[in-house]
């Protein structure tokens, strides 16, 4: 029989039977559609995570202080703070391959002025941080080297901040209050969003380091310390370095570890990358779990289709069937099934995702390996499923065939 | 016309293991039919006429003796060498008419010749409207079974079993599930195709039915007990038309 024929006999048999059909496709159809639906939200999530860690700043290296060890007993990050901004300028000064680098000094705030008060955290920083984060102003500027050195009472607020304290109006000029000292606003941040992690970058007062160290935090330590490269190429590189110079602005023996933590945001991403990456194969796994329910549905099916189309089978091999050729019947039969409902399964996930994205705000990416993936899967369920109840049918007796009621 | 018998037993035995006990459904049958024949197989259930045309039909073995089938050896041959010969040996009718539901005529006249090896029968769709032609079906090729009379299914059938050219035509109670007049109609068939030279097997247990045949080979109890020709032939034809008579006359 040639396999032309075949297709056509098995479409026919599917055609003859629309009902039992669908809802026999039914199963694969979910199936494929939720593995495409589950994929597309998983690969959506890692997709916004990197845009987010993008966001964050570009090439940026995250200096910490802390990581001490004492008596063997490791005390964390920050458990034990030696940075300065000695070392900023340190580094500034004997690094090749950074080329912006800001301390971050942190003083949690309540600020007042404009509409009432809210509480935020003021970031001392230096000009370059605008250079690290990539962050750029809605309305004003960001302070100069000048504002810089002599320590003026200037603030850029936060997206957040501004909206919260001064709602309907351009803060921009106006004064702040930050722990009862006056601060003149000169620009806004553009908003940037939340982090992977979910707090809200906008939160935010951005001040020269100087006036926030000798205003606001009086402390000369400081957690944190942000630089950037000028390519992605240089981070590896600027990170031992990095390492290097601040082992020697620390006077640390050979034998003891670092007092401080290097970090790029690639260490980030990937960190993020591998919590999504298992939650998408963890959505995949119990969507595949509805493929495989979907293709026990189609042996049940052809197994009950195998009974009743007994005399069929009778007259096929009375007139000629070898019973290979009744196997390969079955075979094709549902191995067409089930690819047929894989393609559609394909356009409900596509249609799924893109529904699940819209009413959500998640953002879905359907990628073709996965749909190549759930095709070929949907085939072999047939294959494999129809296997059985076609085995069954090509051993039929043709006498027993032809009798059957 | 060759020389050839179409079918030649000789000394066939089947037997049936049922657990135990051993059913001895034929003890010896030794038939030899030439082209041309036309010959009913009579005999109560239980006779072995079941078995003897499953056997004559290659759907089953003998346990002993040997079958040739159009010159051919059958007896031996495996399932597929089987198949291969019901395929361009045998045209099969059955009592239940036993075509495709959902699929039309000409597409179940079609059947056999898509099991067809030789390569040489490729243009089935026209093979199939010819043989639908020959049992005057034309006008009813794209009509379902279920579209169809009894007497029409059977002879969609009948066309069926013509289709291939087979060298016997094997039908196993054709009337059984048809009316008097239907049963005549479709005999009237039979013989007219006879009279183109084709070799048919009708087995049968109506008396009236072997009347129209040439020939009446009687089984009991799995032997040959009668085998003589038919004296007083009928015509199914003229006999159609008395029946019309009578129908007019009440």
């Amino acid at each position: 029989m040639r396999s032309w024929t075949l297709v056509k006999v098995a479409w026919q048999s599917i055609l003859k039977n629309t009902m039992r059909t669908l809802l026999t496709m039914l199963g694969i159809i979910i199936g494929v559609g939720a593995v495409i639906v589950m994929v597309a939200v998983g690969q959506g999530a890692q997709l916004r995570i990197r845009q987010q860690i993008e966001n964050l700043g570009t090439n940026m290296i995250v200096l910490t202080a802390g990581a001490s060890a004492q008596g063997g007993v490791s005390q964390g990050a920050q458990s034990f703070n030696r940075l300065t901004t000695d070392n900023v300028d340190t580094l500034r000064r004997e690094s090749t391959l950074l080329s912006a680098i800001s301390p971050v000094v942190v003083a949690p705030t309540q600020a007042i002025g404009g509409a009432g008060n809210w509480r935020t955290v003021v970031n001392g920083i230096s000009t370059d941080y605008a250079i690290i984060r990539d962050w750029t102003t809605t309305s004003g500027s960001f302070f100069d080297v000048a504002d810089q050195r002599s320590a003026r009472k200037v603030a850029v607020l936060g997206a957040t901040v501004a909206k919260n304290l001064f709602p309907d109006q351009d803060p921009v000029g106006e004064e702040i209050q930050l722990r009862d000292v006056p601060f003149k606003i000169i620009g806004v941040l553009a908003s940037k969003g939340q982090t992977a992690g979910g707090s809200d970058q906008d939160d935010v007062v951005l001040a020269p380091y100087t006036t926030v160290q000798s205003r606001l935090a009086g402390r000369k330590f400081i957690p944190q310390i942000l630089a950037s490269t000028a390519t992605p190429d240089d981070i590896a590189a600027a990170q031992e370095e990095i390492r290097a110079i601040m082992r020697e602005a620390h006077r640390l023996a050979s034998w003891e570890e670092d007092d401080f933590t290097v970090r790029n945001q690639t260490d980030l991403a990937e960190t993020a990358q591998g919590t999504t990456e298992v939650m998408t194969a963890l959505l995949a796994a119990i969507a595949s779990i509805s493929l495989l329910v979907g293709g026990i549905g189609i042996m049940n099916i052809m197994l009950v289709s195998v009974t009743e189309r007994t005399r069929e089978i009778g007259i096929r091999l009375a007139v000629g069937a070898h019973g290979s050729d009744v196997m390969t019947q079955f075979l094709v039969e549902s191995t067409v099934m089930s690819l047929l409902g894989g393609a559609i399964g394909i356009a409900v996930g596509f249609a799924g995702a893109r529904l699940l994205g819209h009413f959500t705000g998640w953002s879905t990416a359907v990628s073709p390996p996965i749909v190549l993936l759930a095709l070929a899967f949907s085939a072999s369920v047939g294959i494999f499923f129809g296997f059985y109840p076609a085995r069954k049918a090509a051993g039929l007796n043709p006498i027993e065939a032809l009798r059957y009621e | 016309m060759n020389d050839t018998p179409v079918i030649r037993t000789q000394g066939i035995v089947k037997v049936y293991s049922l657990g135990a006990t051993e059913v001895h459904a034929l003890r010896g049958i030794d038939l030899t039919m030439v082209q041309g024949e036309f010959v009913a197989v009579m005999g109560a259930s239980g006779s072995g006429k079941s078995t003897l045309m499953n056997i004559l039909g290659c759907l089953d073995v003998p346990t002993e003796g040997t079958y040739d089938l159009d010159g051919e050896r059958v007896n031996g041959l495996d399932r597929n060498a089987l198949a291969n010969i019901r395929n361009r040996k045998i045209g099969f009718v059955f009592q239940g008419f036993n075509l495709l539901a959902r699929t039309s005529a000409v597409e179940n006249v079609e059947l056999p010749l898509l099991y067809d090896r030789s390569g040489k029968k490729t243009a089935t769709r026209k093979l199939a409207l010819e043989a639908l032609d020959r049992v005057g079906l034309a006008d009813r090729a794209h009509h379902m079974p279920n579209e169809l009379s009894g007497g029409q299914q059977q002879r969609v059938a009948i066309a069926r079993g013509l289709v291939t050219r087979p060298a016997l035509l094997l039908a196993d109670e054709p009337t059984g599930n048809l009316d008097t007049r239907t049963s005549i109609e479709i005999l009237a068939l039979f013989q007219e195709l006879n009279a183109q030279g084709i070799t048919i097997v009708l087995v049968t247990h109506e008396r009236d039915i072997s009347t129209y045949t040439k020939r009446i080979v009687e089984l009991r109890d799995g032997r040959v007990t009668r085998d003589m020709p038919v004296a007083e032939r009928g015509a199914a034809r003229e006999d159609l038309k008395s029946l019309a008579l009578d129908e007019e006359a009440v």
